[in-house]
């Protein structure tokens, strides 16, 4: 997954604040947490700066992808191997002998489950990224092979 | 939630957990299984066309010509089978008996070795369903699972709850990925990925045997005798611990043997079972047919009564010598997965394709004769990878005729 610097490493680091951020640094960290898009950095759009901005709006996927937990699936990415689905504690929790065992979910009530090949998102409001007592849980991440899944 | 569940026929992990959606009689949404199961199960971006010579032909017309070529060639090759069901191989085996052909199937470049040792007792195996109850280490040796047997992880090995595994993945098992490059299944595997040079495998097998008899393991590579130890120990220490072999050790290794006698020697020190990563989804029924009739897995050749087995008879050696005068294929496209100065030689012969979907070896072809698609089209049963008979049944109807009952009515013919 990408980090704060990352995303700094590309920016033109020069702290002229057109965008309305302190620094560059503080720029990147809101563009990491979708507070504000690649287009937000004025000085990015110069000539000099293309390929550094092909590359970042390549990285930053818009927040309109984005789920309220903040769970971003790159679906031209997943192959749908289900490591998620079986993976999550949630899923276990709800349908542990269905998607808990590695079977196609036998309850409502899972946040992850595939369709048609793809890993698709529901009951958003139970993952224990969201909440008041949300925690950084990365179940899904860690055993994702193509690493299609992504939070921010 | 009563739900009516399908068996994937994607690869050779016969998912038996798959839901559809149907519109108009066609498969619409196919959820639960991989990308390479929806691809499977869904129709066919071209569907083959029933065709002689170039000419579109009626599917009796197909039949009689294919009977007509294979009765004429003194010599027929059969080869395929990794995509067709049970009855078909059986059929197919019919075919080549009252022909007097060479029959080989995918699994003499593929697993063939691995499959054929664990029919004669010299490995031990077991079900996918015990090593998801019971697993605690599984090795994916020459695998990438993620990409080959995208759901192997998740509903067998690794991820999955098991009646003796209640606390998953975490702290229950441990995946050891040993490879030449860092797969998808290494990413995966983390700090258990062991990477080795190519055609190093034999060497870090004798190694592990090594390291288990209380050795010094040494290797050329750079792997430290500390780093084979700690593998070693960590084999040895399993409980019931499974090596999933692929295609990338069956292909460094020019014997068997290495790898039996890692085998021997765990389940001297531990318990240990082997199970082959079949790709097709019934090669390894293909094997088991085959076996049951001739005592071979594949490569033989039918002569009256008599059958004649070896390297010679493996269907790149026959392309390669020019040994036959016509190919039926059924279920595979030799043209796209054989190197190009063998595929070449089936520009030369008469060709019968029985496929569902047009490839390169039925656009080539002489006759070439379309099929429905078993699991989606028709149904059938089929052996899983870990030896297991699965049934399946179609999830549509369709006026195409299934290659069981193709072989049947070519079988009549002759």
């Amino acid at each position: 997954m990408t980090n704060a610097l990352e995303i700094y490493q590309l920016l033109p680091k020069t702290n002229c604040k057109q965008c309305g951020k302190a620094t560059c640094m503080a720029f990147a960290a809101a563009l990491l947490s979708r507070g504000v898009v690649v287009d937000d950095c004025p000085p990015l759009k110069e000539d000099k700066f293309k390929e550094n901005y092909e590359k970042l709006s390549e990285i930053i996927t818009p927040a309109g992808e984005a789920s309220e937990s903040g769970m971003i699936v790159h679906t031209e990415k997943c192959i749908g191997c289900g490591n998620c689905v079986v993976a999550c504690p949630v899923n276990v929790a709800e349908d542990p002998y269905g998607a808990g065992s590695g079977k196609a979910p036998t309850s409502d009530n899972v946040i992850l489950r595939v369709e048609d090949g793809v890993v698709r998102l529901s009951n958003v409001s139970q993952c224990r990224r969201f909440g008041k007592n949300k925690i950084l849980c990365n179940g899904c991440i860690v055993t994702c092979p193509t690493k299609a899944i992504e939070f921010v | 939630m009563e739900n009516e569940y399908y068996v994937c026929t994607g690869c050779g992990l016969l998912c038996d957990d798959i839901e559809v959606e149907l519109v108009d009689g066609k498969v619409s949404k196919v959820n639960n299984a991989c990308l390479k199961g929806v691809a499977r199960l869904k129709e066919c971006e071209r569907p083959a066309e029933c065709r002689i010579d170039d000419a579109p032909a009626s599917l009796e017309d197909a039949i009689i010509e294919a009977a007509r070529i294979l009765k004429e060639a003194d010599s027929p090759v059969i080869f395929g089978m990794g995509n067709s069901t049970s009855q078909a191989q059986k059929n197919a085996i019919e075919v080549a008996k009252k022909t007097d052909a060479y029959f080989d199937d995918t699994s003499s470049f593929c697993q063939g070795p691995v499959v054929e040792a664990i029919l004669e007792n010299k490995i031990r195996t077991c079900t996918l369903d015990e090593v998801r109850d019971k697993a605690d280490i599984i090795v994916y040796w020459g695998a990438d699972p993620s990409n080959s047997h995208p759901r192997h992880l998740s509903k067998y090995t690794y991820f999955p709850r098991g009646k003796e595994r209640q606390r998953g993945w975490e702290e229950d098992r441990t995946a050891i990925c040993i490879d030449v490059r860092k797969s998808d299944t290494a990413t995966i595997c983390g700090d258990k990925f062991y990477q080795i040079p190519p055609q190093a495998d034999e060497e870090l097998l004798n190694a592990i045997a090594n390291g288990l008899s209380g050795k010094v393991p040494k290797v050329s590579f750079g792997m430290g005798p500390k780093k084979i130890l700690e593998l070693a120990n960590m084999l040895k220490k399993a409980e019931f611990g499974v090596i999933c072999v692929g295609l990338g050790l069956v292909y460094s290794l020019e014997e068997i043997e290495p790898l039996v006698r890692l085998m021997d020697k765990l389940n001297e020190v531990s318990n240990f079972h082997l199970i082959p990563m079949v790709g097709q989804y019934n090669m390894r029924g293909s094997n088991h047919n085959l076996y049951e009739e001739t005592g071979y897995i594949n490569r033989v050749k039918f002569t009256g009564n008599d059958v004649e087995h070896g390297a010679h008879c493996s269907v790149v050696e026959l392309l390669r010598t020019r040994t036959v005068d016509a190919a039926l294929i059924i279920g595979s496209d030799p043209m796209s997965s054989l190197p190009g100065s063998i595929a070449k030689e089936l520009l030369d012969i008469p060709v019968i394709t029985i496929d569902p979907c047009n490839t390169l070896t039925s656009r080539k072809a002489k006759v070439s004769i379309p099929t429905a698609t078993a699991g989606s089209e028709c149904g059938g049963t089929a052996v899983r990878m870990d030896g297991v008979e699965v049934e399946f049944k179609a999830m549509t109807e369709t006026d195409r005729m299934c290659d069981a009952e193709i072989l049947e009515r070519i079988m009549g013919e002759l």
